[in-house]
């Protein structure tokens, strides 16, 4: 395996060397998220054929696993265990990767309630724009040795450096989940999933769509049939699958072919005004919002700020979109700085996040 | 500039008794909770708001002054030692809890809140903020996020950092940054991550907007004891195993459990090899079954004896010991040293055992308190300084300690931070191309090196050179807290 990373490192120094930029790719599945990278003969870096399960020890509840791995397999060992990764990344495809879960920093229906993909990154081993390869914390859940660079790794749309391991926390598996439905208008189910998020109950998932607020608990067998005696609503009867197709996307509101915006606000904001069509998650703090491309990109990214978030287009038609949120100016200078001092010669992902990165 | 000078300056906008420099005022902030290193800053400035922390930072930039945060000074690890030539800036003014929102369950804090006071002001809305360090009645947030502070209860709640949202954060240079924000995610990179932990090395955080996680209904808690320290270990790995993340999961082996039954008197089996105590927490139902379960794997995992909680007052009585073990410590030696390892769990009999030998080897004691449930083990070396070479033997031991838990697939340090204390350490941790991407961070927000300087990420010059370390934690700053 060592072979394939110093092909890696030999391609990233090559590269370097003529600035020319490298395109990394891993299943393919998230091609469309972000936006277009910027430069001439790009070069793809493939990191498929680096895979594989380093080391997995279910009672310590951490995986480390080879970025390359795809998800599915990387999911599939683990459920063996009775465990998961908890934040639910979506795949948007079978060959999706456990690379390109980490460098989108993506996370699924159970976010609200157990943390995103940062929140269970422990530890990376990469390669930076010269090509060396470096260890940044750990296979333990506690360490405070150095800055946090498996975390700015994390989301970071492999514009810092080409992800080779991660360590990852797992969690088990709940005993038993169940999924309710409750009729509802959007306000209301605003309101109800805040006052319940507010209390002890087992709720690791929310969605609300045409009217119907779908709920999903999890935990003890006990706890969740006391939670459903407390919250009311029908049981679902395919409730995992219900789940899977908002995670995945697959569920009806997400028509392909329209522009797709994702709006992270806080989750308190009353209902949006927007042109389109919203679906809810994670107890209000996420709207996917459907539109026509009538709906302007500036109408949407005010609408976000003014709830104290921010709007990203998820899917487009067009690709020259600029997809994620404009960055404060200061902000955006310490970007630039972190970005020159990993990839000095701006050959990793070049535009894949902003303009410049 | 002349001391003078900077102090004229500062006190065009600041209060004269906002700005000390006189040597019997500076005293008090010549360390933090690691006594052993002390230094006596040139100047304390004590801004009451954001605007007055970026006047001062200004005008440090401008004379190139180095400033060194402290928050309530509890920290471990010698973060908050002042520099001789710099400003020391205390956020412990900025005490104000700007909002609580019971229904976003967030509050918007300033940096010298105490941890413990945004707990009590959410709890009228059944709410706390989860992470716990053991000194949580003095320590200050803004300390918690420089620290990436944890406690107990941080293998189901998680570390600071997985409980904030969003900071303000003042740089060197006098410039306001939003990093994170009052949703779940904020776009670019995950600075918010980065800050957190960073040890005042990359900006001042002026305010914090934290989560809120609803109290739960019912806790309880079971006390196995082992005659067999392997077993103890067997027995979080078979709860874990079996699905369980217990609200807390902590282990004592038998000198610690001695040295504090007999200062707390709890009823510890003193004949045991190891004590574990694991709590449930959830509704009543979850916790009826999670000790249910626990119990019986405690039974199968070779426990000797098992005692649930059948109070609250019992379940904070058999908490009581595992929390006075620094105290406890202290009473049975004249000095102790406290290290901070963490390790992969699988490891720990083969990291005790190299403990025990060590211990044999240097001809000092050692007992071990252990979060067993995230691997963060506290081996408390006992010595007595007054003993010619006996401190420099201690710190020997530790770092051999220390180097067996990098050796062992762990780290240097699982939450007191590397500060002062381990910053020799981090050369063995790390190789030059990983400390020279953390000074490039350092220098992304702080070009010039002026905050903190000297401090966390060591110079390659001084992994080079590795001077032997001076540490010890015998006379702790703050002995009334408890520390675990």
């Amino acid at each position: 395996m060592q072979n394939i990373i110093d092909q890696f490192a030999n391609i990233i120094r090559a590269a370097a060397g003529c600035k020319a930029p490298l395109r990394i790719c891993g299943g393919g599945s998230k091609e469309f998220y972000g936006n277009r990278i910027v430069g001439q003969n790009i070069d793809m870096l493939d990191i498929t054929t680096y895979s594989g399960i380093v080391d997995y020890e279910p009672t310590e509840l951490v995986v480390t696993a080879r970025t390359g791995t795809r998800l599915a397999d990387l999911e599939a060992e683990l459920y063996k265990h009775r465990q998961m990764l908890a934040f639910e990344p979506p795949h948007f495809g079978s060959a999706a990767t456990l690379g390109g879960c980490v460098a989108t920093g993506l996370s699924g229906p159970r976010r609200a309630s157990v943390g995103a993909v940062r929140d269970f990154v422990l530890g990376v081993r990469m390669l930076d724009g010269r090509g060396d390869d470096l260890r940044f914390g750990g296979q333990v859940m506690k360490n405070v040795a150095g800055y946090d660079i498996s975390r700015l790794m994390t989301g970071s749309m492999g514009t810092l450096g080409l992800l080779l391991e991660v360590s990852l926390k797992v969690l088990p598996l709940p005993p038993m989940e169940m999924t309710l439905s409750l009729q509802m208008k959007e306000a209301e189910a605003i309101e109800k999933m805040n006052l319940w998020a507010g209390k002890p109950l087992p709720i690791s998932a929310t969605c609300f769509c045409n009217d119907a607020l779908t709920l999903r608990l999890s935990g003890a067998e006990a706890a969740v049939r006391a939670a459903h005696a407390k919250l009311g609503g029908e049981e679902v009867a395919e409730g995992a699958a219900f789940w899977q197709s908002v995670r995945e996307q697959t569920h009806i509101f997400f028509q392909p072919g329209k522009s797709l915006w994702r709006l992270s606000i806080k989750s308190t904001a009353p209902p949006l005004s927007l042109l389109g069509q919203q679906l809810i998650e994670w107890g209000g703090a996420l709207r996917w919002l459907i539109s026509d491309a009538e709906v302007g990109t500036e109408t949407v990214r005010v609408a976000a700020k003014t709830a104290s978030g921010h709007a990203t287009l998820f899917r487009s038609g067009e690709s020259s979109a600029a997809a994620f949120h404009p960055l404060a100016p200061e902000m955006m200078n310490i970007h630039r700085c972190l970005k020159e001092k990993f990839d000095p010669m701006g050959i990793l992902n070049p535009g894949r996040m902003y303009p410049g990165l | 500039m002349h001391p003078l000078e900077l102090v004229t300056n500062l006190r065009a906008f600041l209060p004269a008794e906002a700005v000390l420099y006189e040597s019997e005022d500076l005293k008090p902030y010549e360390c933090d909770g690691l006594s052993a290193y002390r230094q006596t800053p040139m100047i304390v400035a004590l801004p009451q708001t954001e605007d007055e922390v970026i006047r001062i930072l200004r005008i440090c930039h401008t004379s190139k002054t180095p400033v060194v945060a402290r928050g309530a000074g509890t920290g471990l690890s010698g973060g908050a030692l002042p520099h001789p030539a710099g400003v020391l800036l205390s956020l412990a003014k900025l005490k104000r809890i700007l909002e609580v929102d019971p229904v976003a369950r967030t509050a918007l804090v300033q940096p010298g809140v105490r941890n413990l006071a945004i707990s009590e002001a959410a709890a009228p809305y059944g709410l706390y903020y989860a992470p716990d360090p053991s000194s949580q009645i003095a320590c200050s947030i803004g300390g918690n996020v420089a620290e990436n502070s944890g406690g107990v209860h941080c293998l189901k709640y998680g570390l600071t950092v997985h409980n904030i949202l969003k900071l303000r954060v003042v740089t060197m240079a006098g410039e306001s940054l939003e990093i994170g924000s009052a949703s779940l995610d904020a776009p670019g990179y995950d600075l918010l991550a980065l800050m957190t932990g960073s040890e005042g090395m990359l900006g001042i955080v002026t305010e914090i907007i934290v989560k809120l996680t609803p109290s739960p209904e019912k806790a309880q808690v079971v006390m196995a004891a082992f005659d067999d320290i392997r077993k103890a270990g067997n027995a979080v790995a078979n709860v874990i195993g079996a699905g369980i993340i217990p609200a807390g999961m902590e282990m004592m082996d038998k000198i610690a459990t001695r040295a504090v039954e007999e200062y707390v008197h709890v009823g510890y089996n003193l004949e045991a090899a190891a004590i574990l105590l694991c709590e449930a927490d959830g509704t009543a139902e979850e916790v009826a079954d999670e000790i249910r379960r626990i119990d019986k794997i405690m039974r199968e995992s070779g426990a000797i004896e098992i005692r649930t909680s059948r109070d609250e007052t019992e379940r904070l009585r058999f908490w009581a010991g595992r929390k006075a073990a620094f105290p406890a410590a202290g009473r049975v030696s004249p000095d102790y040293y406290c290290m901070d390892g963490t390790i992969p769990r699988k490891n720990l009999a083969r990291v005790l055992g190299g403990i025990e030998k060590l211990s044999t080897e240097y001809g000092l004691r050692c007992m071990n308190v252990f979060h067993a449930g995230d691997g963060n083990l506290h081996p408390l070396i006992l010595y007595d300084a007054n003993l010619p070479g006996e401190l420099e033997k201690t710190e020997e031991f530790g770092v051999k300690i220390l180097e067996m838990c990098i050796e062992a697939g762990g780290t240097i340090t699982g939450e007191h931070g590397v500060g002062i204390e381990k910053i020799n350490q981090m050369c063995s941790q790390f190789s030059s191309g990983e400390l020279k991407i953390f000074h490039a961070v350092k220098a992304a927000f702080d070009p010039e090196g002026l905050l903190n300087p000297g401090k966390a990420v060591p110079t390659l010059r001084r992994c080079a050179e590795h001077g032997a370390m001076h540490v010890h934690s015998g006379e702790e700053k703050f002995p009334e807290l408890p520390r675990f």
